[in-house]
C-alpha cells in the first residue's frame, strides 16, 4: 500500500455542493408503515392511556420485564402475566442533547434518560425525557417520577407521559 | 466434510393480515414451532442465527437489531443476510460445512400488511438515474414477459394455465391463503395491469414467517428420525441493470442450479427430481425457470405444460404447494417458505400423490427488479 | 475447516462527500485489492458485499444495486448486514464460503455512501429506533452514544480528559493514512472545548459521516500459497448480537463483544489476549468506544483502558498499539467501509506494508473489531502471519 501516493476518489467540497457544481438527481418519497403493535405492546399502550405502567412477568426467571414483551428472551418462553409497576424510578444514565435528528441545533437542550422503573426487575429501564430540572442538577441514580398528560389527552402512546421530573425526597 | 440436513421447520401467518401479532410475536410463534419440531433449545443448542430481511420492508433501518430476542438469539451469533431466505439457508449450510458450528437457525418473514406504501418502497429499488424515472415493478416485469413470450412464441394461454394449475394445487395446501379454482379464461379476463401482465398473474402480498433448523450429520442423526439432507446449493446474480438483460433467460436460475447440480452430482435434472418448487411469479416465470434449471428445454416446455406434465398428478409435479400465486408474496421469506413446503412434502405431509417422494429441488428468485436467485437440492 | 488467507486489499479515499457513486467506489476498492493479489475478476468464485442502511443511498435492496460495481455480475453474490458491525462481519461471511469448500477465491467489499441523504446523513438514524416506543420521543442516534458514554464514565470513574486522549491519538495517527478525512494534530483541550452535541459527547469526540469503500480478497490455502509469498491467515472469527431491549442492559460494559471475542479467541487458540494479540484495530466511532471495546475484547481489565491510554501503551510505539491507522476518528466513518479499512490495516501491518503507520514492535497477530446496532453487536476477526 506504501506505493499508493493517492487513493482513488474525488472529494466534493461543501461549496461545490452548495453551488450545484456537479449534477445530481433528487428523489423525495414518503414511506408509510402501520406497525401491528401485537399483544404485549398493545397492553402496554392501553395501560399508558389509563395512567399506568405495565410490565410482564416470566414465571421461570421471575423477572418483571418493562417494556413488556410476549416472550422472555432469556428463558425463551411466553411470559405469564401482567404486572403493574410504579411510575417512579431512578436514572440509570442520562444525556443532554443540543441537536435534532437532522443534525440542526435545538433551541433548547433536551435531557434524555434511561429510567429504571420501580417495581420492575433491577436494571429494567426505558427511554424517556426529563423535565422541570436543570441539566446541571441531573445525576445518575437520581429519583424521578412520571408527569402524565391529563386523562382526556392520553391516547395510548409513550408520549402519554410528558416527561419524568425529580422526586423530592 | 460433514453432510448438512434440515431437522426442523416452523411457520406462522401466511395470511393477508395478521393484526393480532407484532412481527416479533409472529417470529416467536414460528420459531417455537421449528424448535419443537427439531427437539432443540435455542438458548443452548444453536451456534448461529441467520435472518433474511430488508430494512425498507420492515420500516426499520438496521433491522437485525430487532430479531434476536424472539428467536432465542439474545447474546448469540446473529446476523442478517440481505437476500431471499433461501440464500440465508445456503449461508447456514456453509457455516455448518465449514466446521464453525453444528446447528444453525435460519429465519425470514414478511409483514407486508404493515407496509402502507408498498409501491413506493419497490420504486426505491430501481437505479436512481436511468431506471427509476420510467420503471415500476409491473412495467419491468411486463417488458420481460413480452420478450419471453415473443421468443418462445407463446400465446397468452400458457402462462394463464400455469396460474390456474398452481391456484388449484394450493387448494390442497392448508397454508395457502390465496388458492382458488380459477379457470384459464378467468385469468385472461382479469384486468390488464401493464400489457401483457394481468391482475390475476400477480401474486398478492401476504404476512408470514418461516423458520428452519439446520444441523450437521452427527447432530441430525441424534436429534431426529428423518433429516432432510441438503445435497447441493447455488446462488447467482445477473446484471442489476434491467435494460441490459437477456429477457428470454433466467440467468440466475441457470447459474445457481449449475452450481447446485455439480455439488449434488446431478447430471440429468429432467429425470432426477420427484417434484420441484420454483418461483412461479406471473405464470411465465415458472416456464422460464424450468428451462433455466435444465428440466425442460425451450423446445419442449410449452408442450409439457399443455399436456399436463407439470400438474400435481403428472410425471413431474411443479409447485405442488400452490406456488407463490397461492401462498402469497412474502418478499424475502418466499424462498424459505418454499423450503418448508418441500420439507413437509418429503416427510410425507404434503399431497397424497407425493408420499414416497425422495428428491426435490427448490428454486427462488428475489423478485423485481432483481436478477438474483438461488437453488437448493433436497433429499430424504 | 480449510485454512483461509487474505491475499490483497484496497480502498478509496474517505471523504464527507465524493463524486463517485456507490458502484464506482466499490469498483475502485475491488480493483485495487485484485491488483494487489495479482488476480482478475474472472478468477473470483464469489463476491460478498457489506453496506449499512439502505436509507443513506435512497435505494431499497441496495445490495442488488451495488452488485455490478462490486464485481458480482454473473457470479454468486450476497450482501450481509449487521449495522455498524458489518465492516468486520463481511470478511467473516466470506471466510465461511472458503472454509466450507464452496468457494476458493472470494472478493469482499465494504462500501458506504452516506452523503446522498438530505438534509444530513445523521437523519437516517432515527429510523433504527422502535417505531412505537422510542421514535415518538424524537430520539436521535447521538442519544444512545451519549447515554452509554455517561454510564461508562459513571461506573468506572472515567473523566472526559481520559476519553479525549483517544481522539488526540487517533487523529494524529491518521496524519499518516492516505485515505484520511479528519487527520489533525489536536490537544485534549481542543476536544474538551469543542461544542457539545449531546453531552457528554462533543464534536471532536465523534467520527464524521463519510463516503468510501474498501475491499480484500480471500483465498483458500493452496491458492494463497500459489499467488503470494506472504498470505495473512484468518485464524479466528466471532460475532454476537445482544437483546434488542438496550434500556434493560447495563451499558457500562459490552458483554456481547466479550462473547464475540471469546468465540474468535477459542477458534484461534488464544487464552490470554493481552499477551497474545500484538496490536488491534478497535472500532472507534466515538473516542470513549475505543476504551469500552478494549475492555470488551479483554485487552484491558474493566475500567482499566483509560490507564493504558494515559501511559502510552496504545500508541504506535507502545506495547499494545490500538488503531495505528488513525481509526474512524481520524480516517473517517463510511460505516461498512470503515470496518473493512480496519481489516485492510491489520493485513498491511502484518505484512510490514503500512509505511509511516507501521507499529514499532514486530507483529505476528492482529485483531480487527467492529460494533453497531443499538449498542448490540460485536464482530471480531483475528489474523496471523
Amino acid at each position: 500500500m506504501e506505493s499508493k501516493k493517492t487513493l482513488p476518489g474525488t472529494p466534493i467540497t461543501g461549496t461545490e455542493w452548495e453551488n450545484d457544481v456537479y449534477s445530481f438527481r433528487k428523489h423525495s418519497v414518503q414511506l408509510r408503515y402501520a406497525w401491528d403493535a401485537g399483544s404485549a405492546v398493545s397492553g402496554f399502550l392501553e395501560g399508558l392511556k389509563e395512567g399506568r405502567i405495565l410490565g410482564r412477568r416470566c414465571n421461570r426467571c421471575m423477572r418483571v420485564l418493562v417494556p413488556p414483551r410476549a416472550f422472555c428472551e432469556r428463558c425463551f418462553r411466553s411470559t405469564d402475566e401482567w404486572v403493574e409497576v410504579k411510575d417512579t424510578g431512578k436514572i440509570n444514565t442520562y444525556s443532554v442533547s443540543y441537536v435534532n435528528n437532522d443534525a440542526s441545533r435545538r433551541d433548547k437542550p433536551l435531557i434524555v434518560a434511561v429510567i429504571e422503573i420501580d417495581g420492575a426487575s433491577p436494571g429494567m429501564g426505558f427511554l424517556h425525557v426529563l423535565g422541570e430540572v436543570e441539566p446541571s442538577k441531573v445525576h445518575v441514580d437520581m429519583k424521578v417520577k412520571a408527569v402524565w398528560k391529563p386523562r382526556d389527552e392520553r391516547v395510548g402512546a409513550i408520549t402519554d407521559i410528558k416527561y419524568f421530573k425529580p422526586l423530592e425526597v | 466434510m460433514t453432510k448438512v440436513a434440515i431437522i426442523g421447520v416452523g411457520y406462522s401467518g401466511y395470511a393477508p393480515l395478521t393484526p393480532h401479532m407484532s412481527f416479533k410475536e409472529m417470529m416467536f410463534e414460528a420459531a417455537k414451532r421449528a424448535y419443537t419440531d427439531a427437539g432443540i433449545n435455542p438458548r443452548t443448542d444453536v451456534g448461529s442465527f441467520i435472518c433474511c430481511e430488508e430494512d425498507l420492508w420492515e420500516g426499520i433501518s438496521i433491522t437485525d437489531e430487532y430479531v434476536p430476542d424472539q428467536l432465542g438469539g439474545a447474546q448469540r451469533a446473529v446476523c442478517t443476510v440481505s437476500d431471499d431466505g433461501l440464500v440465508g439457508l445456503i449461508n447456514g449450510y456453509m457455516q455448518i460445512k465449514s466446521g464453525l458450528t453444528d446447528v444453525v437457525v435460519v429465519e425470514s418473514h414478511s409483514k407486508l400488511s404493515n407496509v402502507v406504501s408498498q409501491g413506493d418502497v419497490t420504486r426505491m429499488s430501481f437505479e436512481p438515474y436511468y431506471e427509476r424515472p420510467f420503471l415500476t415493478a409491473e412495467t419491468a416485469v411486463a417488458l420481460e414477459m413480452r420478450r419471453y413470450m415473443f421468443e418462445r412464441e407463446l400465446d397468452d394461454d400458457i402462462p394463464a394455465m400455469v396460474v390456474a394449475k398452481n391456484k388449484k394445487n394450493g387448494l390442497g395446501n392448508p397454508r395457502a391463503p390465496y388458492s382458488a379454482i380459477l379457470s384459464m379464461d378467468e385469468v385472461l379476463s382479469s384486468p390488464m395491469v401493464c400489457e401483457p401482465l394481468r391482475k390475476a398473474h400477480i401474486p398478492e402480498p401476504a404476512d408470514g414467517c418461516s423458520v428452519t433448523v439446520l444441523a450437521s450429520e452427527e447432530k441430525a442423526r441424534i436429534l431426529v428420525d428423518q433429516p432432510v439432507w441438503i445435497r447441493g446449493v447455488g446462488w447467482f446474480s445477473d446484471t442489476p441493470w434491467v435494460s441490459q438483460r437477456d429477457f428470454s433467460k433466467a440467468v440466475y436460475a441457470e447459474g445457481s442450479s449449475k452450481m447446485a447440480y455439480k455439488m449434488a452430482g446431478v447430471n440429468t435434472p429432467a429425470k432426477h427430481f420427484d417434484f420441484i418448487e420454483v418461483d412461479d411469479s406471473y405464470g411465465y416465470k415458472e416456464l422460464q425457470h424450468l428451462e433455466a434449471l435444465g428440466v425442460y428445454t425451450k423446445e419442449n416446455i410449452k408442450r409439457a405444460v399443455e399436456v399436463g406434465e407439470t400438474d400435481l398428478r403428472g410425471p413431474l409435479p411443479v409447485n405442488p404447494s400452490g406456488g407463490k400465486i397461492s401462498l402469497g408474496d412474502m418478499v424475502e421469506a418466499n424462498g424459505l417458505v418454499r423450503v418448508v413446503e418441500a420439507v413437509l412434502t418429503l416427510r410425507g405431509q404434503g399431497p397424497r400423490s407425493l408420499r414416497g417422494a425422495k428428491h426435490a429441488l427448490v428454486q427462488s428468485w428475489r423478485g423485481p427488479p432483481t436478477a438474483s436467485g438461488s437453488t437448493v437440492i433436497l433429499e430424504v | 475447516m480449510r485454512r483461509v488467507a487474505v491475499v490483497g486489499a484496497g480502498m478509496t479515499l474517505f471523504r464527507h462527500r465524493m463524486l463517485e457513486t456507490g458502484k464506482e467506489m466499490a469498483f475502485e476498492a475491488s480493483r485495487m485489492a485484485l491488483d494487489q493479489a495479482g488476480l482478475d475478476i474472472k478468477d473470483v468464485d464469489s463476491v460478498v458485499l457489506g453496506s449499512a442502511p439502505d436509507a443513506f443511498d435512497g435505494v431499497h435492496m441496495k445490495g442488488e444495486y451495488l452488485l455490478d460495481g462490486a464485481g458480482g455480475t454473473r457470479k454468486p453474490y450476497t450482501r450481509v448486514f449487521v449495522g455498524g458491525g458489518t465492516g468486520v462481519f463481511v470478511p467473516i461471511a466470506a471466510w465461511w464460503q472458503v472454509a466450507s469448500g464452496v468457494a476458493d477465491i472470494v472478493l469482499v467489499v465494504g462500501e458506504e455512501k452516506m452523503s446522498p441523504l438530505l438534509p444530513h446523513p445523521q437523519y437516517a438514524f432515527w429510523s433504527i429506533f422502535d417505531p412505537i416506543l422510542e421514535r415518538p420521543l424524537g430520539v436521535t442516534l447521538l442519544w444512545i452514544f451519549s447515554l452509554e458514554m455517561r454510564r461508562y464514565m459513571h461506573v468506572y470513574n472515567v473523566s472526559e480528559e481520559d476519553i479525549a486522549l483517544v481522539a488526540v491519538k487517533n487523529k494524529r495517527n491518521a496524519l499518516d493514512h492516505p485515505a484520511a478525512q479528519l487527520a489533525a494534530n489536536i490537544t485534549v483541550d481542543d476536544v474538551l472545548k469543542s461544542e457539545p452535541i449531546c453531552w457528554p459527547v462533543k464534536r471532536l469526540d465523534v467520527s464524521p459521516t463519510s463516503d468510501g469503500a474498501a475491499a480484500v480478497v480471500l483465498a483458500s490455502e493452496d491458492i494463497a500459497r500459489r499467488i503470494t509469498d506472504d498470505p495473512v491467515w484468518i485464524t479466528g472469527v466471532g460475532w454476537n448480537v445482544d437483546s434488542t431491549y438496550w434500556t434493560n442492559r447495563d451499558l457500562c460494559y459490552p458483554e456481547y463483544l466479550e462473547k464475540a471475542a471469546n468465540m474468535a479467541y477459542r477458534m484461534a487458540h488464544i487464552s490470554d489476549p493481552k499477551k497474545e494479540i500484538d496490536f488491534a484495530e478497535v472500532y472507534d466511532p466515538f473516542d470513549y468506544k475505543e476504551l469500552h471495546h478494549m475492555e470488551g475484547l479483554q485487552l484491558a481489565r474493566r475500567g482499566e483502558a483509560p490507564k493504558l491510554t494515559r501511559e502510552g501503551v496504545t500508541q504506535r510505539d507502545g506495547d499494545l498499539p490500538i488503531n495505528p491507522s488513525g481509526g474512524l476518528l481520524g480516517v473517517g466513518n463510511p460505516i461498512a467501509a470503515a470496518g473493512m479499512m480496519k481489516i485492510a490495516e491489520v493485513f498491511w501491518q502484518l505484512r510490514g506494508e503500512a509505511g509511516k503507520r507501521q507499529v514499532k514492535k514486530p507483529v505476528r497477530r492482529g485483531l480487527a473489531q467492529a460494533w453497531g446496532d443499538l449498542m448490540q453487536v460485536g464482530t471480531v476477526v483475528i489474523m496471523e502471519r
